[in-house]
């Protein structure tokens, strides 16, 4: 029974890892209904990006990396965005994934150039191993736990911008009619470049944490870009808590799987994936509308 | 002082002219209505003034600026305000909440400044009581009070409303007339698209008569409304026999 429990708790903790790689795709498709299928190679991309200034910098906290990487990631988005990506959003859905496919072939490449085809880790120093002891002899990971914290927090902020800022009402409106929002004097363009950068941001905070957590290459990233694809599916498109509880699902579902058998980790997962979309086509958490 | 004018605005979709060299002036404080049957290019001639279509040709002034190769939102933040036919709220937001956002990107004020504007404006489309509901459960005639709060609230020079009274029950109509009288007292200007004609002739001071993407003539609404021209135009009566 206890290692059942240490099961589900290591579930939930893992989960909320796939909640932050997924809470930037939730965002980017909520407000522009656009499948970012390089999502996953931008994880990697920010993971080597923080070991590369780990290196430059002699400084040992990868989590010290997240002032350079925020801001460098956001802007990366908005360039990205305005630049490649707006020009080809329009009623083909089709144009935007398939620039989206390009940027992971040229990512992924890129970084094999760059940093060769080894598998690197972010050393995340004492806060790996330590563990705070919970009664029945359980033990909860510092670190999982510091994920969930910060994935807690990082779509709470999220959340606050959409709900509570004219940023986020401006968003949320481009979301639900795009022509009607540029009538209202809504800046698209500039209003689409900040969610990427705000997605960004997120992939920049997912790349450190999961970077110390795993080890990654250079090809890594579609595999993440599934967990996250999960997560957004099974949580409800375009709702932020949704997608958190979505990859939190996930999460138990993998560890449920491992305890059972370790080969059946991915496949529980797929599984919980496949029956959530055959009996909740939405999402368990779909966002609120008519 | 001449709030919009447009010259020669011409439009075609391959052989169909839906603005064919039209001119139109529409001074600060008027109500100006256009009528045309089915197809003539009303909903076009807006869809051209608020930059949702590029013109062919010809050129758009709002206060004596030229905006033709202004964007939709560049045209908002400028001045120009519009409803659309079908009513178009972001749904998944309250009432307030869209009336925030075209304060807040039309006006370009800060949240805090438009929300006495956004209340008043909302009481006075009688919709304040629905200021925390979600904009996609309301009534048709709910929403199409929306569309003009919404378009008030990103403070236009000039408002078009396309067919806001389409659809409305007799007394529905006439109360929305009632409350666009007070809109037009505020000194915006109205540019009104409608069938129901005699909700438009109870607010408007001018009439244009449009056919085939043309001007075919303008003047008092009653002279136009009893004119041979618009009898032909609406009924398929030459102009002799009417006459």
């Amino acid at each position: 029974m206890k290692a059942f429990l240490d099961s589900i708790l290591s579930g939930v903790l893992l989960g909320s890892l796939y909640g932050l790689f997924a809470s930037g795709l939730s965002l980017v498709f909520g407000v522009m209904r656009l499948v970012n299928v390089a999502h996953g190679d931008f994880i990697v991309l920010a993971a080597f990006l923080a070991l590369a200034f780990l290196h430059i910098t002699g400084i040992a906290s990868p989590f010290l990396m997240l002032v350079i990487l925020i801001p460098l990631m956001f802007v990366l988005g908005y360039l990205l965005q305005r630049g490649v990506l707006n020009p080809a959003l329009g009623p083909d859905i089709l144009r935007p994934v398939l620039i989206t496919f390009g940027l992971s072939v040229i990512v992924q490449n890129g970084l094999q150039q760059a940093f060769s085809a080894d598998s690197q880790k972010l050393q995340g120093g004492r806060i790996e191993t330590a563990s705070i002891p919970l009664p029945d002899g359980l033990a909860i990971g510092t670190f999982p736990l510091l994920t969930l914290v910060v994935a807690v927090a990082l779509i709470g902020l999220l959340q606050w911008i959409l709900y509570r800022t004219k940023l986020g009402r401006a968003l949320r409106a481009t979301s639900d009619d795009l022509s009607t929002a540029g009538l209202m004097g809504v800046n698209t363009p500039h209003l689409f470049g900040i969610a990427a950068g705000l997605a960004m941001v997120t992939v920049a905070v997912a790349g450190v944490f999961t970077g110390i957590r795993a080890s990654f290459d250079a090809s890594a990233g579609p595999a993440w870009l599934i967990f996250a694809f999960e997560a957004v599916i099974i949580g409800g498109l375009g709702s932020l808590w949704g997608t958190l509880a979505g990859g939190i699902i996930l999460g138990i579902a993998q560890a449920i799987g491992a305890y059972l058998s370790p080969a059946w980790q991915m496949l529980a997962g797929h599984v919980v994936f496949l029956i959530a979309l055959m009996f909740f086509p939405r999402g368990l958490f779909p966002r609120r509308s008519e | 002082m001449e709030v919009l004018r447009i010259e020669n605005l011409k439009k075609s979709f391959g052989a169909i002219k839906v603005a064919d060299a039209v001119n139109l002036s529409i001074a600060k404080g008027e109500a100006v209505g256009i009528i045309g049957p089915n197809g003539a290019g009303k909903t076009s001639l807006f869809n051209l003034i608020s930059g949702n279509l590029a013109p062919d040709a010809g050129k758009i002034y709002l206060l004596g600026k030229d905006v033709t190769a202004m964007g939709a939102e560049m045209r908002c933040r400028a001045g120009i305000g519009r409803t659309y036919q079908i009513p178009q709220p972001f749904s998944g937001m309250t009432v307030f909440e869209n009336c925030l956002v075209a304060a807040t990107s039309g006006a370009g004020k800060s949240e805090r400044a438009s929300y006495d504007n956004c209340a008043e404006v909302l009481r006075e489309m009688h919709l304040l009581a629905k200021a925390n509901v979600l904009a996609g459960s309301l009534t048709l005639l709910e929403r199409k009070a929306l569309e003009v709060a919404r378009a008030l609230c990103s403070e236009p020079r000039v408002l078009l409303l396309d067919e806001i009274a389409g659809g409305l029950t007799t007394a529905e109509a006439s109360e929305l007339v009632e409350t666009l009288r007070g809109v037009h007292t505020r000194g915006v200007a109205i540019v009104w698209i409608e069938h129901i004609v005699h909700a438009l002739v109870a607010v408007v001071n001018r009439l244009v008569v449009i056919d085939f993407g043309a001007k075919v003539m303008e003047g008092d609404p009653a002279e136009v409304m009893a004119s041979a021209e618009v009898k032909r135009i609406y009924m398929g009566m030459e102009a002799h026999d009417a006459a």
